[in-house]
């Protein structure tokens, strides 16, 4: 990568606060001058915390249903019907909660627009007006499902197959439209991350001095624009089928049922990568950062996020091999599908290589960085198992499926997502969070992710089916073993939680850059300004990190212009 | 960056190293600048944005992005019809008879008018003509009325004819291989077959003058001339055509079978496609294809309503669009008497009439896709 601009640097940047002391959490008072707020950075805590109160609602769904699977029926005491029916809403709720108001939002809603306009030195998205509408659409698809709660449910799973959908009682039709508002937030913050990548870039940011959570945003913003309408007008036939009983997919009516698969996985898998591409850019900032090493393979990490939405788009029919869909269609599905390894992998590779020789810290973000490679590897690797048509059709609708997708979707998301998260912590509240804890509490997550979802893998491969309210005592020892690790799994995300809370109250003061990472959010003061920046902050290679001095007395790190100078010096030889 | 004149060149950055000395320049700190100093910015400026340019263009592209999205939206309903319409060829050709082409055409020429008032109100816009700009913006309000007000004209048709979507609304719902609504159906029949048989007659020379105006059903005799010989339909009373199909096909309550016995027992079995009735269905003339009922096989037949349910779901979609640009362009007249627009800022006008346009676009999509298939 060609590297290196300006060096001559015109602001101080010392850790301290502004002058006056306001930042944007202080800058203005009042619950509506948050409610009207325009500033990406508010917008983004709004999602916070309401992404995040989807999280346990859905984590609180998760729960119940592994607890229900502790247990099997025997003759003597057989499952009820209400039993039934409540594990049936229990993995719906879970999967519908999490999939449309936790994993796609959560990185490109909270972290993407605090974030991203500071990385590239600008005052605020493209469209703020916009932001903050995408904010109110996500709190309606909210209440939508909310609404669904209170009555009478879901039963379809999160994937609304008809023709069940158009037949079941419960409320497929307020689901339905919560999603299609979702998917509105959705488009709306993809179509500002766009303009604002393209439009208001600093000078002498070119697109390959962008930082990689930028590219990888900007192929999920690729994502969202270009696939969510098509779940949206999904949405709107299942609807009408519902409603009008148009006929479209109801073989009853002489419709197709396998069209509302095509058009609901034409979606769903590029949002598999909605989900996974943020993570994988915060990967690439955590990794440069605490291995204290420029980012190897920069050009190839910035077009494997490109590739891999690109492939995205061409590989929906891998989870219609059993649908009756031709041989042709699976082959070339299952072909594409392989190819999507190789953008994976390159990412993998280079991060390895990144790390190789590197002064490796293990700070919390770092742990959970190191926790997202071993996760992905293993959540990737059986997604190749799972593309190849053989294994698919033995493993298809198994707990294989569910082991493989909750490592990618959850594994690998969650903890870039947490890991992102500690590393923002200090910039977006101006506190630190205590560190041990914070490392217990990612021990119990990534222990117990291992202990729940690992051993599902085994439970798949000897023929678990998914979705099952019961199961054979056979099974028995998976699931207990399964849902003592969801147990650990979730004290850990409380104690996240807790650490969190105890970090706002009491924190210690966090510097404006605690890891000496290079990239624009760490030039200004931790919390930032209402407006971003005091001072212009100079345009560098995001990933030479040399210009910055660790100053014991504040425990983080100080900007040398003079050192700045030089290293872009050596950047033109 | 406040402190530089950012120019076009900004947002395609160059990406080779930049000259120390170029830089310095550029990043000497202006703080008066810095902390939004915004008295010298012109008033539509956002405070993110550093000069109009960036913020127009900011605009443009948001608005291009979105059109993808619509584009792609609508992609899906496409996609759906394109499946459909692959698979059931009669179906399509069989329901597309109650559409009217005059309407259509004539809704095409309204947005298309519309768009050319759009584009010339976005022109004045530029050029500060208020009084153009107000009256272009008007016209293209009114192309919007115009082209609702027919849409309402023929939906209202279809209304009257049992052609509607949903189960209440259409005649031509299946259940357990029967029809749910016989004599809606028999009416519904009654008017579609008079339409294609006029239409087949197209061919003729006629072009389809008996189905186009009338929501009535073909006057006797017309049906007659128009079917060409060898039709069963010609030796039936040209008064209850439909009826004698119904009768053919599946079993009606007692009263419509005693309306009219059955033509042909033949007509009963499973019709599959027009090359069943070669030389019958297939019109030798301008390939033109007229399909009948009795020419659907009872599979298609509980299909039809299929085809009603995809033209309202595209046009309901797209008039929906419709009525929001309306809406968008009520506000741009109330901003334009206001005087907020001129050679300075106009991005709103700008962008709403790259909506507009591309809701004429999709028109121009759906129009043939729906009314002119054959
Ligand atoms: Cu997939």
């Amino acid at each position: 990568m060609s590297v290196i601009q300006d060096p001559v640097n015109s602001g101080v940047y010392s850790g301290q606060d502004q002058p006056g002391g306001t930042n944007y959490i202080n800058h203005s008072k009042g619950v509506m001058s948050w409610l009207l707020t325009l500033d990406h950075k508010r917008i983004g805590l709004m999602y916070m915390v309401s992404v995040l109160s989807a999280f346990a609602l859905g984590g609180t769904f998760a729960i119940i249903l592994r607890t229900m699977l502790f247990t099997h029926s025997s003759p003597e005491n057989p499952i009820s019907d209400s039993g039934q029916e409540l594990y049936n809403q229990m993995f719906t709720l879970h999967g519908a909660v999490l999939v449309f108001m936790f994993i796609i939002p959560a990185v490109p809603a909270i972290l993407g627009n605090m974030i991203l306009p500071l990385m590239l030195g600008a005052k605020d998205v493209a469209f703020p007006r916009l932001n903050l509408l995408s904010w109110y659409c996500y709190i309606v698809g909210g209440l939508f499902f909310l609404f669904v709660l209170l009555s009478g449910g879901l039963d379809t799973g999160w994937t609304f197959y008809t023709p069940y959908s158009t037949s079941t009682s419960t409320s497929v039709a307020a689901a339905t439209l919560g999603a299609f508002v979702l998917g509105f937030s959705s488009i709306l913050t993809g179509l500002n991350f766009i303009a604002t990548i393209h439009m208001l870039r600093p000078p002498g940011m070119g697109w390959f001095q962008l930082p990689l959570f930028l590219w990888a945003l900007y192929a999920t913003s690729l994502i969202q624009v270009l696939a969510t309408p098509v779940l949206a007008i999904t949405l709107l036939l299942l609807l009408a089928e519902k409603v009008l009983h148009i006929g479209i997919f109801d073989p009853a009516l002489g419709g197709d049922p396998v069209l509302f698969q095509h058009f609901f996985w034409f979606y769903s898998h590029p949002a598999v990568y909605i989900m996974i591409l943020p993570a994988m850019g915060i990967i690439s900032e955590l990794i440069s950062t605490f291995s204290r090493r420029h980012i190897f393979g920069y050009s190839f990490i910035a077009f494997s996020s490109i590739a891999i939405a690109l492939l995205g788009f061409l590989v929906w029919g891998h989870h219609m091999y059993t649908s009756g869909q031709s041989g042709m269609a699976n082959a070339v599905f299952s072909l594409i599908t392989f190819s999507v390894a190789i953008p994976s992998a390159i990412k993998i590779f280079n991060w390895l290589a990144t790390m190789y020789k590197g002064s490796i810290s293990l700070a919390t973000p770092m742990l959970y960085a190191l926790a997202f490679i071993w996760l992905f590897t293993i959540g990737g690797l059986t997604g190749v198992f799972l593309g190849s048509l053989a294994l698919n059709i033995h493993a298809h609708d198994t707990y294989f499926v569910v082991a493989h997708f909750h490592y990618v979707m959850v594994g690998s998301m969650m903890t870039a997502f947490l890991g992102g998260m500690y590393y923002w912590w200090p910039k977006m509240f101006g506190k630190m969070y205590n560190e041990p804890v914070a490392k217990v509490a990612w021990f119990l997550i990534f222990a117990g992710f291992n202990l729940t979802f690992f051993i599902q893998f085994i439970a798949g491969s000897q023929g678990m089916p998914r979705r099952y309210a019961d199961y054979l005592p056979e099974y028995a020892f998976f699931h207990k073993f399964s849902t003592v690790g969801s147990y650990v799994l979730a004290a850990g995300l409380v104690l996240v939680l807790l650490n969190w809370i105890h970090a706002l109250l009491k924190g210690k003061k966090a510097p404006q850059n605690p890891w000496g990472s290079n990239t624009l959010e760490w030039h200004t003061s931790s919390p930032p300004p209402h407006e971003n920046f005091a001072e212009t902050p100079t345009v560098s290679d995001p990933y030479v990190m040399g210009a910055w001095d660790y100053d014991e007395s504040i425990d983080g790190y100080v900007h040398n212009p003079q050192k700045a100078q030089e290293l872009a010096q050596q950047g033109h030889h | 960056m406040p402190s530089r004149d950012i120019t076009e060149d900004r947002h395609d950055a160059d990406p080779r190293p930049r000259d120390i000395t170029d830089m310095s320049s550029d990043s000497a700190p202006q703080p008066d600048k810095a902390h939004g100093g915004h008295d010298n910015r012109p008033p539509h400026l956002a405070h993110h944005f550093e000069t109009p340019k960036q913020q127009f263009e900011s605009g443009k592209l948001g608005m291009w992005l979105f059109l993808a999205t619509e584009i792609l939206m609508f992609g899906g309903l496409f996609c759906a019809y394109a499946i459909y319409r692959g698979n059931h060829q009669d179906v399509f050709l069989y329901g597309y008879g109650a559409l009217d082409k005059m309407w259509g055409a004539t809704n095409t020429v309204v947005l298309l008018a519309s768009s050319l008032t759009m584009a010339w109100a976005v022109r004045a816009a530029q050029k500060g003509q208020q009084k153009l700009l107000i009256a272009m913006l008007v016209a293209t309000f009114m192309g919007g009325v115009g082209f609702m007000g027919i849409k309402a004209v023929e939906y209202k048709a279809k209304y009257d004819h049992n052609l509607f979507p949903g189960q209440q609304f259409n005649a031509f719902y299946y259940e357990s291989g029967k029809p749910k609504y016989p004599e809606k159906l028999a009416h519904a029949i009654e008017y579609i077959d008079g339409r294609n048989a006029g239409r087949g007659g197209a061919s003729h020379g006629t072009d389809g003058q008996g189905g186009e105006h009338s929501d009535a059903a073909p006057a006797p005799g017309e049906g007659q001339v128009l079917q060409g010989a060898g039709h069963q339909q010609a030796e039936a009373d040209a008064q209850a055509p439909a009826a004698v199909i119904v009768t053919a096909s599946f079993a009606p309550p007692a009263d419509v079978t005693n309306l009219a016995p059955p033509a042909s027992p033949a007509d009963a079995g499973v019709l599959d496609s027009a090359i069943d009735h070669a030389g019958v269905v297939q019109t030798p003339h301008a390939g033109h294809t007229q399909i009948l009922w009795e020419d659907l096989s009872q599979t298609e037949r509980g299909k039809v309503h299929i085809f009603f349910e995809i033209y309202f779901l595209m046009t309901g979609l797209h008039g929906l669009h419709v009525l929001i640009g309306m809406g968008l362009i009520g506000w741009l007249i109330l901003k334009a008497r206001a005087r907020t627009f001129g050679k300075e800022y106009f991005t709103p006008v700008d962008v709403i009439g790259l909506y507009w346009h591309l809701v004429d676009l999709i028109w121009i999509f759906l129009f043939p896709l729906l009314y002119l298939i054959h």
